[in-house]
């Protein structure tokens, strides 16, 4: 399969020209963030008070990875299933985030967060966590240390694959695709 | 009567958890490829030949395959023959896990329910003990990540319903799960007893080979039957859309009362580790 090279921060003139069923390889810094993380960071948005990054055109993976062995970068990091933070993803997506990447089906209110302020979702391969971490270069952990593999780390990544599932023109993987394969 | 230390337990438990993380079975490996070869979607062969790729890379390095290193699951037969020495098994098993987890750098994934405050050493394990005869202890060590147990169901149908609505409700199931479990998956189904004996045999029959049909002909016959039925749902490796849904569908058994027909489902990933020893 050919890939699309793509580099995070996402540019707007970049996401809008992906589409659903597009692979791509993803360079650049991205920010990990599940359950628990979100949770803070939505408490932080209605309280008012400021987040522990900039969300403006960043990347947001939905992945809790393994301690590292000593010499690398991270330990297996794979995705997440993604639905479990469709209540917060809409809020972050109105603050700027651009991207998600995770596994399974978004809610429609993601989808319409998605379309509504031109962002993408995309799928990486869940299980794949040897493979990925192959793909992290390096990781510090920036917020919520106490929250241990939930704590949002910043990532140096290099050729992540991921493949588009959601977006910003209505496109989704998880509907067209097996819709053609059904019999 | 056998003497048996618990130390033992403890170790045996230790290894196979060391290795179960990171060493996926041939079983799994061999459906992964042999999916490969029939697999029609791009995105499907993609996803199944990156699954090979980690699952081989994971075992050369010895990290785990999955970051979802699970809750640790446990199947216990003990020989009633055998008599434990040298303290306490329980404590011991959950030192053997304590340690595979801290040793392996697996991912401490295990909290208190409502508070959500982390054990951060992933105890305490799951632990399903029978008593069989012999002397002898085989400890099967069964890892489980949660993307694929939330997507479990009991259905306590009607005895009315019969055989074709416990296939029904086995596909509706995998249907309503999508690409959330990571497939392909293995459908574990446990029918008949209690609500919570259907649930354990399902979870126990995904320790089965992968693939392997029920030595019961009937219920080989349905577990044929469904993996063809689920496959047509075109759900595919990661929900992406394709023919390969499930590597394989696994059945138990057991009687039932007459009011009921139970019907559990427990949804494994193709992260399907499970090792055994007998000690
Ligand atoms: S569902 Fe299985 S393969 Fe997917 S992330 Fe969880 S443990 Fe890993």
């Amino acid at each position: 399969m050919s890939s699309k090279a793509i580099h995070a921060p996402l540019r707007e003139e970049e996401i809008r020209t992906l589409r659903a069923g597009d692979s791509v390889l993803l360079s650049g810094t991205i920010y990990t963030g599940r359950d628990a993380a979100h949770k803070r960071l939505c408490a932080l948005v209605a309280a008012g008070e400021p987040l522990p990054f900039d969300l403006r055109n960043q990347v947001i993976y939905y992945a809790g990875p393994c301690p590292a062995k000593p010499g690398d970068a991270i330990g297996a990091c794979g995705p997440t299933t993604s639905y479990r933070m469709d209540a917060y993803a809409p809020t972050l997506c109105d603050l700027g985030l651009i991207g998600m990447i995770g596994k399974g089906q978004r809610s429609e209110a993601v989808a319409s967060a998605i379309r509504r302020n031109g962002g993408v979702y995309f799928a990486a391969t869940g299980g794949a966590g040897a493979l990925i971490a192959s793909c992290v270069k390096a990781a510090e952990v920036i917020a919520f240390d106490d929250l241990g593999t939930e704590a949002i780390r910043r990532l140096t990544v290099e050729d992540l694959p991921l493949i588009v599932a959601i977006d910003a023109q209505g496109g989704n993987l998880y509907e067209s695709g097996p819709a053609q394969y059904r019999r | 009567m056998r003497e048996l230390d618990v130390a033992r337990v403890e170790e045996t438990v230790y290894t196979l958890f060391r290795r179960a993380c990171c060493e996926i079975g041939e079983d799994v490996l061999s459906l992964l490829e042999r999916n490969l070869e029939t697999e029609e979607s791009p995105f499907g062969r993609e996803v199944l030949r990156q699954l090979i790729e980690n699952d081989r890379l994971a075992a050369e390095k010895q990290m785990p395959l999955c970051q979802d290193t699970g809750m640790a699951v446990i199947f216990m037969d003990i020989g009633q023959d055998v008599h434990f020495t040298g303290g306490d098994v329980n404590r011991a098993i959950e030192e053997g896990v304590r340690r595979a987890y801290r040793d392996g750098c697996f991912r401490a994934s295990v909290l208190t329910p409502l508070t959500r405050i982390n054990t951060k050493d992933n105890t305490p394990a799951v632990v399903h003990v029978r008593i069989v005869p012999g002397d002898r202890v085989t400890i099967t060590a069964a890892p489980k990540g949660f993307g694929s147990e939330n997507m479990s169901r009991l259905f306590m149908l009607t005895p009315s319903q019969g055989v074709e609505g416990v296939k029904d409700a086995i596909v509706e199931a995998v249907r309503l799960a999508g690409g959330n479990p990571c497939p392909p998956v293995v459908v574990g189904v446990g029918i008949g007893g209690t609500a919570e004996r259907a649930m354990q045999m399902a979870k126990h029959s995904l320790t089965r080979t992968c693939g392997e049909p029920s030595p019961d002909p009937m219920l080989a016959g349905m577990e044929r039957e469904l993996l063809a039925r689920i496959n047509d749902l075109g759900i595919g490796p990661q929900g992406l859309g394709g023919r390969t849904t499930a590597l394989a569908v696994h059945i138990e058994q057991m009687p039932t009362h007459i009011a009921g027909l139970p019907v559990a489902v427990n949804m494994q990933c193709h992260a399907a580790r499970h090792k055994a020893a007998t000690i």
